[in-house]
């Protein structure tokens, strides 16, 4: 196709956009609502997984071992829990390691422990690490019927409220997405349809002069697109602005000391790009639906 | 230039519309398709130009068989005919520059071409001055002249026109027919369906008669022959 022809369709595209007012009006604002919703489902998403990130070298499980385990027993136990499905690392810390550790810990309140050093009350530790934060649970859960094992501790709640959390954000969002998304693929074959017959005539007669099939359809697949297009303006601009305000106020200010938001920079730019597609491609399968249904070149 | 070998033609509802048609049209031939309403005049147009597909038989066009021919190949068919109809088909959102210049931006021509060309056309059907026109602003037979400058702009070798004359008044329809017959002179193969008996027997060409979707009658400066 020549540039100059590729001109006109665009051009054609654009006329058809106005010509059809409210139509266009209707279907940029449903891509207009499914892409903001999308953006911000994304951004979501993308810092709860950030959030589990940063907690992943958290996640660990600590194995108290029955006190009257003998040394035997212990290594026998090591070997055991190395063989747990899902266990990435195992470290021992003696229970002398674990006072001294708890003692330090107090800083100066802790020279009244020091008497506990005659008759060590805590037990020997195993610290796990299970090679996904997801599965902690059930690897505690194996451990913890060893023999030998008195108990397994581990942040057992906030792990599986955040990931319970995170995946009914991913499934929240997908239904919304996915329902919105079909309504603006509908909208706009619904826009192109009108276009295509107000345009029959014209049509018609482009078959007569000899217009090849695709010279009769890129006007309406550029209208499609334009459409997605400028349904992906608003929400860029919104989500741009908004998470740059809501990152200035509280990104850096979370109340947990490890945790921060996604600077803006990092996020945006992707989320940006992926309104773009996501607008684009609703936008010509909308158009391929109407093209494909009404158009019969 | 056209030629149809035993030519068959069934509509899916059962009409029969070809029944065995032959005949061949030679190149330049100007030619008059007469014969009554239903009889397979337009079947006969249509396949010309690839709006119809053949049940049996074949069409040449150019050297083609238009009964094998691929559905990508029918709009470079169509660019070597020019098509007129009986209510001009022309769009009321373009003046009459436009809807010239719209078969040629459909071949992907360029501006000064389509400038210099658009306006030869408009010389021959001698509209030149009204170029900026709407459509509505003309009278039937400007209408028509506009809608035959549309059909010849792009050089075809055949022109075929559908009752050209069916929406005009007896003066007006002679002013078309001279330009007919003016084009014709140019060299392009003319092939006109029509039920204008005045015409048929006064501008002598060639007549083909069809009826029952056969070929009834084929004189080389024929008359109508129909009680109209």
């Amino acid at each position: 196709m020549r540039a100059r022809t590729l001109g006109r369709h665009v051009k054609e595209g654009g006329r058809n956009i106005v010509r059809n007012g409210w139509m266009t009006f209707a279907s940029v604002s449903a891509v207009t609502v499914m892409l903001l919703v999308v953006g911000t489902f994304m951004l979501l998403i993308m810092n709860v997984n950030h959030f589990a990130d940063t907690l992943e070298g958290d996640v660990e499980v600590r194995v108290f071992v029955e006190r009257q385990a003998e040394a035997a027993d212990q290594e026998q136990l090591e070997t055991e829990i190395t063989r747990v499905p899902g266990v990435d690392d195992v470290a021992f810390v003696p229970r002398e390691e674990g006072l001294d550790n708890f003692i330090a810990s107090l800083g100066d309140e802790g020279e009244y422990f020091e008497t506990l050093r005659e008759e060590n009350p805590l037990n020997d530790v195993f610290v796990v690490q299970a090679e996904e934060p997801e599965r902690t649970d059930q690897v505690a859960g194996q451990i913890d019927s060893l023999t030998h094992v008195e108990d397994v501790e581990y942040g057992s709640n906030i792990f599986n409220q955040l990931f319970a959390a995170t995946d009914l954000v991913r499934i929240v969002g997908l239904v919304l997405i996915t329902g919105l998304l079909f309504t603006a693929v509908f909208l706009i074959a619904n826009t192109i349809k009108l276009t295509i017959v107000a345009r029959k005539k014209e049509i018609q007669i482009m078959k007569f002069v000899g217009a090849t099939n695709s010279f009769i359809r890129w006007p309406f697949f550029i209208e499609g697109l334009l459409l997605g297009i400028l349904g992906c303006i608003l929400p860029i601009g919104l989500l741009v602005y908004g998470y740059g305000r809501f990152y200035d106020i509280i990104g850096q200010n979370t109340g947990l000391e490890f945790f921060e938001f996604l600077p803006p920079q990092v996020v945006l730019f992707q989320t940006a790009i992926l309104l773009l597609t996501v607008g684009a491609v609703v936008g010509v399968w909308g158009s391929l639906m109407s093209v494909r249904k009404f158009l019969r070149v | 230039m056209i030629e149809l070998n035993d030519v068959w033609k069934t509509y899916p509802n059962g009409v029969m519309a070809m029944n065995g048609m032959s005949i061949y049209i030679q190149s330049g031939e100007f030619v008059y398709v007469v014969g009554p309403s239903g009889a397979g005049k337009s079947t006969f147009i249509k396949m010309i130009y690839r709006e119809e597909r053949p049940t049996r038989g074949e069409i040449l066009v150019g050297g083609e068989n238009l009964a094998h021919m691929k559905e990508r190949h029918v709009p470079y068919l169509r660019r070597n005919i020019g098509v007129v109809f009986q209510d001009f088909k022309l769009l009321p959102s373009m003046n009459v520059f436009e809807n010239i210049a719209f078969a040629m931006e459909v071949v992907e021509a360029s501006k000064p071409e389509i400038r210099r060309r658009v306006m030869d056309v408009l010389d021959i059907v001698r509209l030149k001055n009204k170029a900026r026109f709407q459509p509505h602003e003309l009278s039937g037979g400007e209408q028509q002249r506009v809608s035959i400058a549309r059909a010849i702009v792009n050089n075809p070798d055949v022109l075929i026109c559908d009752e050209p004359t069916g929406n005009l008044d007896p003066e007006t329809s002679w002013e078309i027919m001279h330009l007919l017959e003016e084009i014709n002179d140019r060299g392009t193969t003319i092939i006109m369906a029509t039920h204008n008996r005045e015409i048929v027997n006064n501008m002598r060409k060639r007549v083909i008669a069809i009826e029952n979707g056969r070929i009834s009658r084929d004189e080389v400066r024929g008359r109508y022959g129909y009680e109209s």
